[in-house]
């Protein structure tokens, strides 16, 4: 990859580090005695520290998921070029649109 | 025959690395648009949860997890190697990813209700 | 006696299999060359000092890529004395267990790894520091010999044609750290983007196979964060 990409990958690597731990946590916690829509909406309802904790998730994904698949594509497949590019752009928008989705839909403003 | 170098510990790393990747890149709009049934109110996202209450995707939940660990475990390892001065020792670098991997995975099926 | 598989023709081709006898000591060198002086005049290879300081003879032996001077039949034949001799993957074979360097040396040009002085003469001796973190880091990358094998080895030479390798990008990093060199700016530059270190995945095959036991891999490390610290300073400088 190039230097931009490799650079916003591993600052989105970073980022991830700590939002997969915690999110890993919540999760481990949050399974307990099984898990109700009732139990989520508890914890993220109105919610402003999960909202902020969580869009900066989604950005970092949507930023960290397309270049790692850019990689894979180039690397394992015979696709390449800016067809490619402007579809994993795509696909980055997929990730943000609906990431953005689901934290407001249990953000519940 | 396979290449020797496919054998060597460094390269399986850098393959489930790899294909964790690929299934949560996957995974993730499906996760997003489960969440995003609770725009219909809780009842709506508890008629989803209501469908994962079984032991197969139970099972599917506790891989996923595991991958999860697997990508961020194998990742911070990557880091390391290209941040840290320390030269690694790759196959006790890996054990422990395993067993963090290993770990998160039972305290995920120890923990689901 | 020993059932030596080898790959004739170029990159088609088919396995021919000879039968040797074996000897004591004996190396894969010694193989070949029995093959080709007793058996088959036709079979090309490569060997130049036999002694592991040149590193010609390097081929694939049981699919590890090795100097075939420095590997004993002993320790390298299967448990049923059968050997399979292989020319180096990710090279253009030109006929049976020789490839063509040019493409490797191309690019190891074009990681500029090699020694700019800079348009003025110096004015005095350079005073390098054989301690100094900077002389440290060129001098445990600085003995590669240009064998091929961790290009060989490499899995993202052989996903990405345009990749510099781990040879060309170890040799620019002992630049990087040279206190004399004056072309730092270019040197990152052109080891900088998609077939640059950050193509690299670190598997660590390079640092697995190299026979002088360097680590290409810290190599490339090492240039992916002098890229990353040139950037940073860049970014902070143009904003002030």
């Amino acid at each position: 990859m190039n230097a931009a990409l490799y650079l916003a990958q591993r600052l989105s690597a970073m980022v991830l580090a700590f939002a997969v731990t915690a999110h890993l946590a919540t999760i481990l916690y949050a399974v307990r005695g099984g898990l109700t829509a009732g139990e989520i909406l508890a914890r993220t309802r109105h919610n402003d520290a999960f909202l902020f904790l969580y869009v900066v998730f989604v950005v970092a994904v949507a930023v960290h998921a397309p270049i790692g698949l850019r990689n894979v594509i180039n690397e394992w497949t015979p696709w390449r070029g800016p067809l490619v590019d402007r579809a994993l752009v795509g696909f980055g928008g997929l990730l943000f649109g609906l990431g953005l989705l689901a934290v407001m839909a249990v953000y519940q403003p | 025959m396979m290449r020797a170098s496919h054998k060597e510990p460094g390269f399986l790393a850098a393959l489930l690395h790899r294909l964790s990747g690929i299934a949560l890149a996957i995974f993730l709009p499906f996760h997003f648009l489960a969440l995003a049934t609770a725009l219909n109110g809780a009842d709506a996202l508890d008629t989803f949860l209501a469908l994962t209450r079984t032991p197969a995707m139970k099972a599917s939940e506790c891989v996923l997890v595991a991958a999860l660990a697997m990508h961020m475990t194998l990742g911070l390892r990557v880091l390391a190697i290209e941040f840290l001065p320390i030269r690694e020792r790759t196959f006790a670098t890996l054990s422990a990813c395993a067993a963090a991997v290993f770990a998160v995975g039972l305290a995920f099926l120890l923990n689901v209700g | 006696m020993l059932s030596v598989e080898v790959w004739r023709g170029t990159d088609r081709g088919r396995f021919q299999t000879f039968a040797v006898p074996r000897r004591v000591n004996q190396t894969v060198l010694d193989v070949v060359s029995e093959i080709q002086r007793e058996q088959d005049p036709t079979l090309s290879y490569r060997f130049a000092c036999r002694v592991g300081m040149c590193g010609s003879c390097a081929m694939v032996v049981n699919g590890r890529p090795r100097w075939t001077c420095r590997t004993r039949v002993s320790e390298s034949a299967s448990a049923k004395g059968a050997l399979r001799l292989e020319p180096l993957r990710n090279f253009t074979v030109v006929k049976d267990l020789t490839v063509e360097m040019t493409q490797f040396f191309d690019k190891w040009r074009d990681a500029h790894g090699h020694f700019e002085p800079g348009g003025a003469p110096a004015q005095d001796f350079a005073v390098v520091e054989p301690a100094s973190p900077q002389r440290q880091a060129a001098d445990a990358a600085i003995e590669c010999i240009g064998c091929g094998i961790c290009y060989s080895a490499c899995e993202v030479v052989a996903w990405n044609k345009d990749y510099l390798g781990p040879a060309a990008l170890n040799r620019a990093w002992t630049l990087v750290n040279d206190v004399r060199d004056a072309a730092r700016d270019a040197r990152l530059d052109a080891v900088t983007g998609e077939a640059g270190c950050q193509a690299c995945h670190t598997h660590m095959s390079c640092t697995t196979f190299c026979p002088k036991g360097l680590a290409p891999t810290y190599s490339i490390a090492g240039l992916k964060r002098t890229f990353l610290l040139r950037a940073v300073s860049r970014a902070w400088g143009g904003g002030r």
